[in-house]
């Protein structure tokens, strides 16, 4: 069992000895091209592991920084805005010139711009003769259902309604979802979207023209940390040649196709590489019937894929749990017998385990990649400080609650305080010591899920893909297993109480 | 064996021993009695040092008890607490044998034949847990442990105080055939006259941390020191007078 798990802690370092690593951010766009970047590179012979969905901007960048993936896609208002927001560089030339000073290079410009638009049905739009946002102006009747960031968002309506000066006073901020909704039964005319969205195609959409370029500009480019370049020249070269290759209506056409018709990001990827190379030879370049001619995947194929993968998710997602767990008891029950020894020392104990708490998930994965990294080690990482706290409290009540006639009869028969702690107290303390240690795995298999968003595998992987790609199917097949985990460890831990308390203390329960 | 000169144990302003010089024959049965809180329990710990003293000395042989020398003398006293003490996470046999076999001694079976036989103990019980026990099955088992190691001292701390009467009575006459048959030196906590009556070689009656008498009872009854001594020996009398009449 121990060999076991050793082994599958050294597989995931063993397997990260790659050429290139490109990470990718965890939406269907993000993953497509990441994919795209990772085949390509492959072409040229390199060893390339792509890192799938690093969750954020946050992530994924001090990721690059940090030397944990050497490229990745990002958007050059992303980089302008998120990257260098203390900075604040006036354009994107600005911005290159501080990413040159952190050894970051742009590669090359995919060609597509992704940034915020306005949409409306082709057929409303065509009746009234609507190709821009300009034309709106002539039609202060329409009605305008937002979603509720693009409201608030300096650069997008405050920035559009003064640009232009949109007469129009029928507008409501609601969810995105709902207001694609509300589109499609008339009950709006104009909503915001992204204009590589997929649901551009989905719902017959027109994306009108931005004439006077109210909103910044979020270009696809490809970026890299410059000792990688100089290491491998081959590469660049071949990601140099994307420069220009894709445009909105292809990307468009790919993100519906995962998104629409759920067919897997390195499918489209791998059918829109072919037709690249194919137009290269002289043929015209991929149009989007041609991207999307696979079709629609059925959803047994995808429940098939699901079930695939489950085996490795769970392997990773449980041995994230336990491994982090072991090293919690062996960090924590000492912690909480010095707390209960020390009780000044206890409150400091206590309360750093506490504060440790606090700090939301996602924040701690973040706060933990410059020190660790990403993917595997860190989610466990993360996920051994958030065992420490119940496991040092309920040690220490264990230990607080022992009754005093206990520990002078000990004392009294001239136990040491080594032998006291290991033949009395802590069998004493053992049953609420193991209730925390119940506590802390329950939440470490909820809280694991989260590996998703830091590239750590596990069923938080299936569960974020699945978010992302409006796939039911691969949700479930994450939150699923993640819910019978839960269950399972519950199970295990009431068994092995009665394995592990001893039947004496059991009887006094009763 | 044990003595104490002149021994102090303050908490806050109150004394809780004040300046008490005593010494508990050997071989016999010494009973500290007094009031609740008069320091006789405080006192009984002060002997193997649970309760460190603040000044005077504690000697146990010819050695002044401290930090340092705290643990092997506590091996050499048996020590009975009023509810047992007894670990609830060990069975009767675990309990009994804990620091037999955390001191590594050789098999403890026949040690354990004698023990049961002398506090009337049926073996079959050495394998229940102290929860599926009586209170007085479990004040026999205390003495068992605390017999284990064959300590020259046996101290017990109000033995009997938690048990019904007529468990009580039983156990005391046990108790008292025990301590004659085992030639200990033996020094016994209690709030009851009667019970010190029963069992005292000597008696020494404390009163606020402070030595009032000690001597034999019939000396208590028959010539008190002081005004206090015939007022607690009397009261008790008449208590028990009372309890016979009805």
């Amino acid at each position: 069992m121990i060999r076991l798990l050793i082994l599958l802690c050294v597989l995931p370092v063993a397997l990260s000895a790659q050429d290139v690593r490109v990470g990718s951010k965890p939406f269907p766009e993000g993953r497509i091209l990441g994919e795209i970047v990772t085949q390509h590179a492959r072409v040229t012979g390199a060893t390339v592991e792509h890192e799938i969905g690093l969750g954020g901007t946050g992530v994924i960048w001090k990721a690059l920084l940090a030397g944990e993936i050497d490229v990745y896609v990002e958007y050059t208002g992303t980089l302008q805005r998120e990257c260098y927001a203390v900075a604040a560089p006036a354009s994107f030339d600005e911005t290159t010139e501080l990413m040159q000073a952190d050894g970051i290079v742009v590669v090359a410009h995919l060609g597509f711009n992704n940034t915020y638009a306005l949409g409306m049905k082709e057929t409303r739009a065509e009746q009234l003769g609507i190709k821009t946002i300009s034309d709106l102006i002539q039609h202060p009747d329409l009605s305008f259902g937002f979603s509720n960031e693009f409201v608030d968002r300096a650069d997008c309506w405050p920035n559009l309604l003064s640009r232009y000066n949109l007469p129009q006073t029928d507008v409501s901020g609601m969810q995105h979802q709902l207001a694609y909704e509300a589109l499609g039964a008339g009950k709006i005319d104009v909503t915001d979207l992204y204009s590589t969205d997929a649901s551009i195609e989905q719902l017959e959409l027109r994306v009108l023209r931005d004439d006077l370029s109210a909103f910044p500009e979020y270009s696809a480019v490809i970026i890299a940390r410059a000792d990688f370049i100089q290491r491998n020249p081959k590469v660049y070269a071949a990601l140099r040649q994307f420069e220009s290759a894709i445009n909105e209506e292809q990307m468009v056409a790919m993100n519906a196709s995962v998104v629409v018709d759920k067919n897997a990001e390195s499918e489209v990827a791998r059918n829109f590489l072919s037709q690249l190379r194919r137009a290269e030879k002289g043929g015209e370049a991929p149009t989007a019937e041609e991207i999307r001619e696979s079709g629609k995947r059925e959803i047994s194929e995808r429940f098939d894929t699901a079930l695939q993968d489950l085996p490795r998710l769970t392997i990773q997602h449980l041995v994230m749990v336990l491994l982090s767990l072991i090293g919690g008891l062996i960090v924590a029950i000492p912690l909480g017998v010095v707390a209960h020894r020390k009780p000044r020392l206890g409150q400091l104990i206590l309360g750093g385990a506490g504060i440790l708490q606090t700090i939301p998930s996602i924040a701690l994965l973040v706060l933990l990649i410059p020190l660790v990294g990403i993917g595997w080690w860190p989610a466990v990482i993360a996920l051994f400080l958030y065992s420490l706290l119940p496991i040092i409290r309920n040690t220490h009540a264990g230990l607080s609650d022992i009754d005093p006639s206990l520990l002078e009869s000990a004392d009294a028969m001239g136990l040491g305080r080594a032998a006291r702690l290991r033949l009395v107290e802590l069998p004493l303390a053992g049953r609420s010591i193991l209730a925390g240690v119940k506590i802390a795995a329950v939440i470490n298999v909820g809280t694991a899920t989260l590996g998703g968003f830091i590239g750590a595998g596990g069923y938080g992987e299936a569960i974020f893909a699945g978010i992302s790609r409006q796939d039911n199917v691969q949700i479930l097949s994450g939150a699923i297993p993640a819910a019978m985990l839960a269950l399972l460890l519950q199970g295990v831990f009431e068994l092995s109480e009665r394995m592990i308390i001893p039947r004496g203390l059991r009887l006094q329960g009763e | 064996m044990l003595s104490t000169q002149q021994v102090s144990k303050r908490y806050g302003d109150a004394l809780a021993l004040d300046a008490i010089s005593v010494e508990p024959p050997g071989g016999k049965t010494t009973v500290l009695i007094g009031p609740s809180g008069c320091g006789k329990s405080t006192l009984l710990r002060a002997f193997i040092h649970l309760i460190p003293v603040d000044d005077g000395f504690v000697r146990f042989g010819g050695d002044v008890v401290s930090a340092a020398n705290a643990l092997e003398i506590r091996r050499r006293v048996g020590y009975v607490l009023q509810t047992g003490g007894l670990f609830p996470h060990m069975t009767v046999r675990r309990n009994v044998t804990l620091m037999w076999d955390h001191l590594r001694e050789p098999d403890p079976t026949d040690r354990l034949q004698y023990l049961c036989s002398l506090v009337h103990l049926e073996p079959t019980l050495l394998e229940r847990f102290p929860a599926e026990l009586s209170g007085g099955q479990r004040q026999r088992i205390g003495l068992m442990r605390a017999l284990m190691l064959d300590p020259p001292v046996l101290l017990l701390d109000e033995p009997l105080g938690a048990l019904d009467p007529l468990v009580r009575a039983e156990l005391q006459q046990d108790l008292r055939e025990i301590f004659r048959k085992l030639n200990k030196t033996v020094v016994l906590v209690t709030h009851d006259l009667a019970e010190a009556a029963y069992f005292a070689d000597h008696v020494v009656l404390m009163r606020q941390g402070k030595l009032e008498q000690e001597g034999p009872f019939r000396d208590l009854l028959d010539r008190p020191a002081t005004d206090f001594v015939g007022q607690f020996v009397t009261a008790q009398r008449e208590l028990h007078r009372t309890e016979a009449d009805q």
